[in-house]
């Protein structure tokens, strides 16, 4: 009895000190999150609670003002409430953007991942890290790059009337259009490699399998592989779209200022508009709409995966 | 090469048109200094309803061959003819062949049942149908409990149970078997042997199957072939492969065997007489359309020698006793032979026995009448 009391108090200080080991071990990132993550989280919460100052800055004065702002409008002249539709306007672009971006990189992503995985072992990691080369470069001047391929005197244009297929520029710079083309541009590699993660670990006996059993290549790609990697194409999605929400270098370039997105709006509040509670507020929304999405991913791909059970 | 040949003619006028038939399958990969021939002009034709095997070490091609037929790579030269089709382009899923693969390859995002119905439902067959088909799987792999578990929850036993079941399910004219039964113990093999056999005789569909273990050939096949380095080297009933080896491979790869060389003294029609090392002479059976001459080699399993003690002068060979091993149902005689060369010789037990040879003892080795077989090389 005496022995066996003393084995698990053993036991029990084993595990305390493993316990206190792991918590030790944990401590830099937990200590990295605690300031630099939640921290500033923090400061902004509360100036989107308090007033602006004249020149920017912030006075310390309750007011939930900006919090009004985000949703509603106050005309200057005549103090009627109306929605805010300019940042209606824009949640709304930001999102559209953000999804179609998320399309048009899976779409580019999928078959791209599939290659680099079908490839033989060793030359995979070369195809790995072409797709990482554009990481090199500075976003910004991937971005100037992007504008000088479609702007009206631009290699597409240029191109496309060297050949007579058009007459003249189709304006494609400062539209939705380049800004998605850029976000494409710049994300891609975030859906690439979740999907190749996955991809890699796919077992193509089970390919063939699905081929011998009378599966069309269409049928394969819709009930194995799509079923299969889906991990993958929610990770990337995930990667693709949160950054696509908050997009701010892509589009003040290709969108001219004129097609803002949330990240420009957040922007423009804490620069020229000098309003940083409502910059602080909206970033605080962007924030809470990435977390809404984030939930409702995670909600239904725990649903897929509990319903085979 | 014309041997080759012959075997396949023989095939042919056998059976009027095999399930399988390649003709001539040259298969090779990659190109220039790295390119590899997996198959060497193999000819063969399997019948219907016939328990097939291909035999060989890991690398002889007979993996290569069975994709080939299943669809999953195509020959680089020859034809490949599902029941007198040509099907040698045809993409794996137009192809009325199914697999069992060695992995078993189950969908694990899919139930046992679920599992089961895929190629009915990717052959567009009716709800009900494949409904009632997926029951009756399932009762023929006797899995009916475990039709709604996940694949990664049943044991390997049941995987295998499930992966046969799947590839029947849409009663396939051809079944390919690579190697299902190298991941299970050895008590559950044995059974999964007899479970195979039973169920290729209520399916009454022909089965390809693949393995290196020349027990599992030999017990399970109708008949098979012996593959190495990409080539078919025999092609035969168990009973011949094992008694009539033509090839120095084939009978040092299918059970043990006693090389013996000797000189060819005279040979009429199928029948030689071999002049041995001892001096001693033996009548031996010759291979269809071997006419040899010179010095040949001679084969003996170990079960077809008697040995004699003491008795110089009687027997084929003389010898000096240099091993004895006990096995239970059998005792194995080791023997030097005067060219330093060991021959082995094998006793059934009898309970009564004791042992009537000891070590170190000169004996003599008679073989039993017609035991000795000349190969072909």
């Amino acid at each position: 009895m005496k022995n066996k009391a003393a084995v698990s108090n053993l036991v029990e200080e084993a595990q305390r000190k493993k316990t206190r080991n792991s918590w030790l071990l944990s401590a830099p990132a937990l200590l990295v999150l605690a300031f630099a993550a939640s921290g500033p989280l923090l400061i902004v919460l509360v100036y989107s609670f308090i007033s602006s100052g004249e020149y920017g800055g912030v006075v310390w004065k309750f007011s939930t003002d900006a919090w009004f702002n985000v949703v509603f409008h106050r005309d200057i002249f005549d103090d009627k409430i109306a929605l805010a539709d300019a940042h209606i306007i824009i949640l709304w672009r930001s999102i559209k953007l953000s999804f179609f971006t998320t399309a048009t990189t899976l779409l580019i992503g999928f078959p791209t991942a599939y290659f680099i995985a079908t490839r033989p072992r060793k030359t995979r990691n070369i195809w790995l890290f072409l797709i990482t080369i554009p990481f090199w470069t500075n976003l910004l001047i991937r971005t100037f790059a992007i504008l000088e391929v479609i702007r009206n005197e631009g290699l597409v244009n240029i191109g496309l009337q060297a050949f007579g297929i058009i007459d003249g520029p189709i304006q494609m710079l400062y539209t939705d259009f380049a800004i998605m083309v850029g976000m494409t541009y710049v994300y891609l590699p975030l859906m690439v490699l979740p999907l190749y993660a996955s991809m890699e670990r796919l077992d193509f006996n089970l390919v063939e399998a699905a081929y011998d059993l009378y599966a069309s290549r269409r049928q394969v790609l819709r009930r194995v592989i799509i079923p299969l990697v889906k991990p993958g194409i929610i990770a990337g999605s995930i990667l693709v779209f949160i950054p696509s929400l908050g997009a701010f270098v892509t589009p003040r370039v290709l969108g001219g200022g004129k097609k803002m997105m949330l990240g420009n709006l957040i922007e423009l509040q804490f620069g020229a508009g000098r309003n940083w509670p409502l910059g602080a507020a909206l970033s605080i929304t962007l924030l809470v709409l990435v977390m809404i999405a984030l939930l409702v991913y995670v909600r239904t791909t725990q649903r897929n995966s509990g319903s085979l059970q | 090469m014309a041997n080759k040949s012959e075997i396949v003619q023989e095939e042919f006028d056998k059976s009027a048109q095999p399930a399988i038939c390649a003709e001539r399958i040259t298969k090779t990969f990659g190109a220039g200094k790295d390119k590899v021939v997996a198959l060497d002009d193999v000819c063969v034709a399997i019948r219907k309803n016939e328990f097939f095997t291909l035999l060989g070490p890991s690398g002889c091609g007979k993996t290569t061959l069975l994709r080939l037929i299943a669809g999953f790579d195509h020959p680089t030269e020859g034809v490949i003819m599902l029941h007198g089709k040509d099907i040698s382009q045809l993409p794996p899923y137009q192809r009325s062949i199914n697999t069992v693969f060695q992995s078993y390859a189950l969908f694990p995002h899919m139930t046992v049942a679920q599992n089961i119905s895929f190629g009915l439902e990717m052959l567009g067959k009716p709800k009900g149908h494949v409904k009632e088909t997926v029951s009756e799987m399932l009762a023929l792999v006797k899995m009916e409990e475990l039709r709604n578990r996940r694949t990664d929850q049943i044991s390997g036993g049941q995987q295998q149970r499930v992966a046969l079941a799947r590839a029947l399910a849409p009663k396939p004219q051809v079944l390919l078997l690579d190697e299902p039964l190298a991941a299970l113990d050895y008590k559950l093999r044995k059974e999964m042997q007899i479970e195979l056999k039973r169920l290729q005789h209520e399916t009454g569909i022909t089965f390809i199957f693949v393995t290196h273990d020349q027990e599992e050939a030999l017990t399970m096949s109708d008949r098979l072939a012996v593959m190495d380095a990409g080539r078919i080297l025999q092609i035969g009933t168990p009973r011949q492969i094992y008694n009539h080896p033509l090839e120095r491979f084939v009978a040092d790869f299918i059970g043990s065997t006693n090389f013996l060389s000797a000189q060819v003294l005279s040979n009429e029609g199928r029948r030689a007489r071999l002049k041995l090392s001892s001096g001693k002479e033996v009548s031996v059976e010759l291979p269809d359309g071997a006419a040899p001459k010179g010095s040949v080699t001679a084969v003996v399993r170990p079960e077809y020698s008697l040995l004699i003690a003491d008795s110089e002068g009687e027997g084929h060979l003389q010898g000096v006793l240099e091993n004895i091993v006990y096995f239970g149902t059998d005792t194995h005689y080791h023997i030097r032979l005067p060219d330093e060369t060991m021959f082995v010789s094998r006793r059934q037990n009898q309970r009564e026995d004791t042992e009537a040879f000891r070590v170190g003892q000169s004996v003599s080795i008679a073989f039993k009448p017609n035991s000795v077989q000349v190969l072909r090389d």
